[in-house]
């Protein structure tokens, strides 16, 4: 049964590698556009997800670093600096920032901290909306150049999408990596008992920043990567709101599953958008949205990865007593 | 001078009605531990519903008695049946985010389904102003702040004084011991999910002739009811009164004197210092990290 489900899951792995390398050729300018926008929110999402989902952190500031990476690529590409620096820059300046937001996550637990995370946000884009001599305002940043890589240039849809799926498979297999190093094993264990990784000598408070400033190091690439790929950026997507659906995201994929952005950023962005212009539907996705959320958290509370897991556990609950029951009637046959 | 004062009194009435709001927060959490995120879009669904029955031809008395009665029913009972009793079990954060997805569909359902536009509301009181020593004062501004008041008092009252007040304390305080004692356990965590519902509706009825009825009204108001809660001391119903009067009157004299633009950041200002002094919050007890 486990080499059946190995098998299972190199199947899927395969179909999804052809997926995303082949369909997107077929695809008109508006599907690549969406596909590349899925990315780009995976990548936010997984930063999410490490601090959410493996270190516990309730974070409800994500989509704060996602700005902070979208206007620091934006800022300095206007001033004309390459992409190629803004993009490391962005990255460095929301782990900086992280860094310094874990600081109250030391003093404060669970709900306080998704309360301060969450003004954070607040403060981060009343700076975007209000100093207009930096961001621009209300009115943002537009006409934001697409990078070339190498003389190649990613200005069209499709090379935009493979450099982006390019960058997301590296930050994958980083983030894949980093969990399956002790320091991912920290991250676990302070999650899910921060008293007992303490006495086993797991320094809580680096862990605890570094969970902050690595997920929002994720979430200020993703940013950049955002700002290249709609060239226009104002404080819109970057609100408190935008953090709690990131939030969700991660909850409703699954907070803790390595594939959980996957599904989250589907879920919580891609289907949205690509059902805009559905009348009746784009009304009504929010409402029906935030009623699934209630409905899931009731009776799916780990999130839609948790179903294989919940039907193998079911059916290992089923053989254990179909067992127990075996061994009764072969109990009662010998006495 | 008279700036100031007249800018403290406009925040004074702002203030209380955070009080209101903070105070159905901090009731919610001592007694069944349950953070609302939705607190914001309980005071806006009250204030369609108060409109819709003004648009059928009810006088405001009757529009707002007939809103509290379906708002303990839906806020109330539905909500905790439906949403907090099934996952109370889970801990917190299943309720957080729940609470989270129900803001959401209430606040775009409302959008979706009735009108995304700003809708005028009456005032419980005339347009008036009073001029003491040089001060002007709306007689919003004051009807406001005394209702709230009352109000506020009213259910402090009610939780010191009367025997059913008193259970759901020991409820709040320890629900075993509570039980032992003969308290019906689960009436009293109803009773403070209505109190929640009706403390919800006053605040609609005095919140929405300033703010308009619109379907994100309750975004901002149900953040600064829980910065107010937090700032105030979560586990003390007398610091939701004074944290909704600190941020309403912070937030009216900084708009003022140092930038509008960042009059959102008040309450996020205060909230950062006190639970980084004070984390228990200025009237709250200290509670120990259990292992």
């Amino acid at each position: 049964m486990k080499l059946a489900e190995n098998k299972f899951a190199l199947a899927l792995g395969v179909l999804a590698t052809l997926l995303v390398l082949v369909v997107p050729q077929f695809l008109k300018n508006y599907g690549i556009y969406l596909l590349t926008y899925w990315l780009v929110f995976i990548i936010a999402t997984m930063g999410l997800n490490l601090t959410v989902g493996y270190a516990g952190q309730k974070s409800l500031g994500h989509a704060a670093f996602f700005g902070i990476g979208a206007y620091t690529v934006a800022i300095l590409m206007k001033a004309g600096v390459s992409f190629w620096l803004g993009l490391p820059a962005a990255a460095l300046i929301c782990f900086a920032v992280g860094l310094v937001l874990g600081f109250p996550a030391l003093r404060v637990q669970a709900i306080y901290l998704a309360f301060a995370t969450l003004g954070f946000n607040t403060a981060v884009w009343l700076v975007m909306r209000n100093e207009e001599w930096l961001t621009g305002g209300t009115f943002g940043i537009n006409n934001i150049a697409r990078p070339s890589l190498f003389g190649y240039s990613l200005e069209g849809n499709l090379a935009y999408y493979y450099f982006v799926l390019a960058v997301t498979v590296l930050m994958a297999s980083l983030l894949w990596g980093l969990l399956r190093s002790p320091w991912g094993k920290a991250f676990t264990a302070l999650r899910d008992n921060p008293i007992r990784a303490e006495s086993l000598g797991i320094n809580i408070r680096n862990y605890t920043l570094l969970s902050f400033a690595i997920g929002a190091a994720y979430a200020g690439i993703a940013g950049a990567l955002f700002a290249s790929l709609v060239q226009f950026i104002e404080p819109g997507p970057f609100a408190v709101a935008a953090s709690i659906m990131l939030y969700l995201m991660v909850v409703v994929g699954g907070a803790g599953y390595f594939l959980g952005p996957v599904v989250g950023a589907a879920v919580g962005v891609v289907l949205p958008e690509w059902l805009r212009d559905v009348p009746l539907v784009s009304n009504w996705y929010l409402p029906m949205f935030g009623a699934a959320v209630v409905l899931l958290m009731v009776w799916l509370p780990d999130g839609l990865l948790s179903i294989p897991d919940r039907i193998r556990s079911k059916r290992a609950a089923r053989e254990a007593s179909q067992a127990r029951a075996a061994a009764a009637g072969r109990i009662g046959a010998a006495s | 001078m008279t700036d100031f004062l007249q800018l403290f009194f406009s925040g004074l009435a702002t203030g209380s009605i955070y009080a209101l709001a903070a105070l159905g927060f901090t009731l919610l959490w001592q007694a069944s531990g349950t953070i609302n995120f939705a607190q914001g879009e309980f005071v806006m669904l009250p204030a369609f519903m108060m409109l819709a029955f003004i648009s059928l031809g009810a006088p405001m008395l009757v529009s707002f008695v007939m809103a509290t009665l379906l708002a303990v029913l839906l806020l109330g009972w539905v909500f905790k049946r439906g949403v907090v009793d099934p996952l109370f079990k889970y801990g917190m954060m299943p309720i957080v985010v729940a609470t989270i997805g129900l803001s959401i569909a209430l606040r775009n359902g409302v959008r979706a389904g009735y009108s995304a536009e700003a809708h005028p509301f009456p005032s419980l009181f005339a347009d008036k102003l009073f001029n003491i020593a040089g001060v002007t004062i709306t007689l919003q501004d004051v009807g406001t702040f005394a209702l709230a008041m009352i109000i506020v008092l009213a259910t402090q009252a009610f939780l010191a004084k009367t025997v059913t007040g008193r259970a759901m304390q020991a409820v709040a305080q320890n629900t075993e011991s509570a039980s032992v004692l003969g308290i019906n356990v689960p009436r009293m965590i109803f009773y403070t999910f209505a109190i929640n519902a009706v403390l919800a509706v006053a605040a609609a009825m005095l919140v929405t002739p300033t703010y308009l009825a619109k379907f994100d009204m309750g975004e901002g108001l149900g953040t600064k009811a829980f910065f107010a809660a937090i700032i105030g001391g979560f586990n003390n119903s007398r610091g939701a009164l004074l944290g909704g009067l600190i941020v309403g009157v912070c937030e009216n004299l900084a708009s003022a004197y140092i930038s509008p633009a960042y009059k959102d950041a008040v309450a996020l200002v205060i909230f950062m210092v006190v639970i980084l002094f004070k984390p228990q919050g200025l009237l709250g007890k200290k509670e120990e990290r259990k292992v």
